[in-house]
């Protein structure tokens, strides 16, 4: 074949001229196409990714490094209660979802003695492994030293419930925990399903008046919080508004809305809308 | 009052209490029935089920309703809607008539459409539950229904799709990027929708603006929309945002949907403020609803219903609202409801099925998460059944993996994919676009064009340095 031939031969994949647009997001676009069909690479890479996240839904939260880890990050003067739900295992955990939403009834007693005294919270947090122990286990320290640097200097006070750990569990056993504590609001931390970009994303919960049984019209969601999501700082200060703005109406989920304007995410464009697309 | 059904196999008799518990063990078996302890206990049992449903009449459905009218708005919605001169064709089948009824050469796609209104969602879940995957999509394909707002959604041999450009930050570039490739592989007809960050207001009409500007620039016969909650849209409305298609998740019960912090007063409120809005070019159904079975009993408010059941239900509060889209999330909840791709599959097929016959433009989120005994061969598999089966639209993604939902659906490629291999096009306002634009070297035979069309070249000249994305 002469070079004169090979030129000529049209090129069996066909990049994207806008694959430089990767650099903009991780979202898997430009992946170019052999007729309109993924490229083996690009074909291989997902089933790797994809690999990688059903093997991070079995791995275990590491309670008592973790435990050690925030003792010392927010330099606590007891250390977190470790709970478990009802799921005894992984395998229970994903086929019996109102398992993990409840505690087992050893865990129970012990909040039931930590709370003995009767005394009431403005808030307890409360970190769960849901589907992502390794988001739980990275974004935990990083995301609690910003909460409680917000919470120090608010106006309000805060008195907080003894931090608690719970393995094996859902959103709603917050609910379970917030009430035995005594206190006036729970906060869900919890690792969300891990997606092939993002096995690490933490979900936060809240919920006033918390009690067993409550729904997901009575709680607020921050979603995302990691290292290449929403930032520490920035989800600690939308969670404090919230926070805020329940204690004041006795209230939380669909009636409470984040009506500051600049909770708006801002990304890395700021305020507008806008972008390339239509720039002229 | 609840009725006893009861009949022998063999030496063994079987007792069913009530309809709800005949329904729920005549259907195919899934997880989330066994976690509501619905199920049938033996493969037999199952069986025995369908075969006495078979024999009740369709009249039972009006007279036994399976959530109490007097507790529940979607029951009252069922049965007050309810047109008893379409039904009069088909009063006096039972069940097991009805599948043959709904195969036979009698039931054309005028006769079909003619008779809507008068069968019920329990109707439609109790004849599916008798039928096979293939006779599920030989009758879906006979259901026509068409919708419109910019273009027209639900045409017969076409398949459109709904371009999700979701970033975990919503970054308003990387948004942007998204929507060009998607646009490049010929998605978005059925929408461009993005799933927010965060549930808030003034996010929310941000991305309104930026979808609005993108669609008014390239004047792309297509809609967005944000997905939002209802609230936050009328909101969004009353401050004068560009306000497309109006958002829900809706459920089959009442308490589902109270769950959700909606009823039906406030989807009728969101319908007619987004109408009175007159952004339509084509059409003027302002609604996109999002079902997927297992809702209610993730909300416990299933009435000790099986969750196809249920899901039916929420296709009568869809209806009442004129929707342009309707998206059963099929395998977005996850193992404990839809176990494995055999489940997903079947629930895909069955809702769509449900769903076209009550009427509702049903399209499907061919997907899965990470904690599901699925993979992406299994999607491949749904999506070419549901292609067959005429579904209006599926969704479209870079690379079949949803950044900001932790989940993976159908990519764009994906989507080409089931319309080479099945002859579908785009909807006919967007495929004349897609020829005007240059994207396809050739439209009629799939071929996209090698080379970035000259509109789009245009734009990227426009692109920030790479150093901004990281401020």
């Amino acid at each position: 074949m002469s070079d004169n031939e090979s030129k000529k031969a049209p090129p069996i994949v066909i990049a994207n001229p806008w694959e430089r647009l990767r650099a903009f997001t991780d979202a898997r676009i430009g992946l170019g196409r052999a007729g309109i069909s993924l490229p083996t690479h690009q074909l291989l890479a997902f089933q790797l990714a994809h690999a990688q996240a059903q093997d991070a839904v079995h791995c275990p939260l590491e309670c008592h490094a973790l435990a050690d880890e925030l003792t010392t990050a927010l330099s606590l003067h007891q250390t977190p209660i470790h709970v478990h739900s009802h799921a005894v295992d992984r395998a229970m955990y994903l086929q019996r979802p109102d398992y993990g939403r409840r505690l087992d009834d050893a865990s129970r007693e012990q909040l039931q003695q930590a709370a003995q005294s009767g005394q009431r919270f403005d808030l307890a947090v409360v970190i769960v492994d849901g589907l992502s122990a390794l988001a739980v286990q990275q974004n935990s320290a990083p995301f609690l030293t910003a909460l409680y640097r917000a919470l120090e200097s608010d106006q309000r006070e805060w008195q907080l419930a003894p931090l608690t750990i719970v393995e094996q569990g859902r959103v709603a056993i917050g609910d379970e925990v917030g009430a035995l504590l005594n206190a006036d609001a729970v906060l869900v931390m919890i690792g969300e399903r891990p997606g092939l970009s993002s096995p690490d994303s933490l979900g936060l919960y809240m919920t006033w008046e918390p009690e067993v049984g409550l729904k997901d019209d009575r709680r607020n969601c921050i979603s995302n919080v990691r290292p290449a999501g929403l930032k520490p700082e920035e989800a600690a200060r939308r969670l404090l508004l919230l926070l805020t703005e329940a204690r004041q109406r006795k209230l939380s989920g669909v009636q409470l809305k984040d009506r500051s304007e600049d909770s708006v995410l801002d990304g890395a464009t700021g305020g507008t809308t806008q972008n390339f697309l239509v720039a002229d | 009052m609840a009725q006893t059904y009861h009949t022998t196999v063999g030496s063994r008799r079987y007792r069913f209490n009530g309809l709800a518990e005949l329904m729920a063990k005549a259907t195919p078996p899934r997880s989330g029935d066994r976690l509501a302890g619905v199920i049938a206990e033996s493969a037999e049992e199952r069986v025995v089920a369908q075969m006495v449903l078979a024999e009740l009449p369709l009249t039972t459905f009006l007279n036994d309703v399976l959530v109490p009218y007097e507790q529940d708005e979607i029951t009252r919605l069922i049965i007050d809607e309810h047109d008893a001169a379409a039904f009069a064709s088909l009063k006096h089948l039972t069940v097991g008539d009805f599948r043959n009824w709904l195969l036979s050469d009698y039931a054309t796609s005028d006769v079909l459409a003619a008779a809507r209104p008068g069968i019920t969602p329990e109707m439609a879940a109790a004849v599916s539950k008798l039928m096979r995957n293939q006779d599920l999509m030989l009758v879906a394909k006979k259901c026509h229904v068409t919708t419109a707002f910019r273009n027209t959604i639900g045409l017969p041999g076409r398949l459109s799709t709904r371009l999700q450009p979701n970033h975990p930050t919503d970054d308003v570039t990387g948004i942007a990027a998204s929507i060009l490739d998607g646009l490049l592989y010929g998605s978005g007809d059925a929408v461009i929708g993005i799933n927010p960050a965060t549930d808030n207001v003034a996010q929310s009409i941000k991305l309104m603006r930026l979808m609005d500007d993108v669609i008014q620039k390239y004047e792309i016969p297509t809609q967005s929309c944000v997905l939002t909650h209802v609230t936050n849209t009328l909101e969004a409305i009353e401050q004068g945002a560009p306000v497309d298609l109006v958002f829900q998740s809706i459920g089959g019960t009442e308490a589902t949907n109270r769950s959700f912090g909606f009823d039906l007063s406030t989807l009728a409120e969101a319908e007619a403020a987004a109408q009175t809005l007159n952004r339509g070019t084509v059409g003027r159904n302002v609604m996109y609803f999002e079902t997927g079975q297992g809702s209610s009993l993730s909300a416990d408010a299933h009435h000790g219903l099986d969750q196809q059941t249920c899901e039916a239900r929420a296709y009568a509060v869809a209806r009442k609202f004129n929707p342009l889209l309707v998206n059963t999330v099929v395998g977005f909840i996850g193992p404990e409801y839809l176990y494995d791709g055999k489940e997903i599959t079947r629930a895909g097929l069955e809702d769509h099925f449900c769903g076209k016959l009550l009427g509702v433009p049903m399209g499907c989120d061919v997907c899965y998460t990470n904690h599901a005994e699925a993979d992406q061969n299994d999607m491949d598999n749904l999506l070419t059944l549901l292609g067959v089966a005429g579904c209006s639209f599926v969704m479209g993604i870079p690379g079949s993996d949803d950044i900001m939902l932790n989940y993976q659906t159908t990519s764009f490629h994906d989507a080409l994919y089931a319309r080479r291999v099945l002859g579908l096009k785009a909807a006919p306002e967007f495929e004349q676009w897609l020829a005007k634009m240059q994207i396809f070297q050739d439209v009629s035979s799939y071929r996209l064009n090698d080379q970035l069309p000259a509109a789009f070249a245009n734009s990227l000249r426009h692109l920030p340095t790479e150093a901004a994305r990281d401020v």
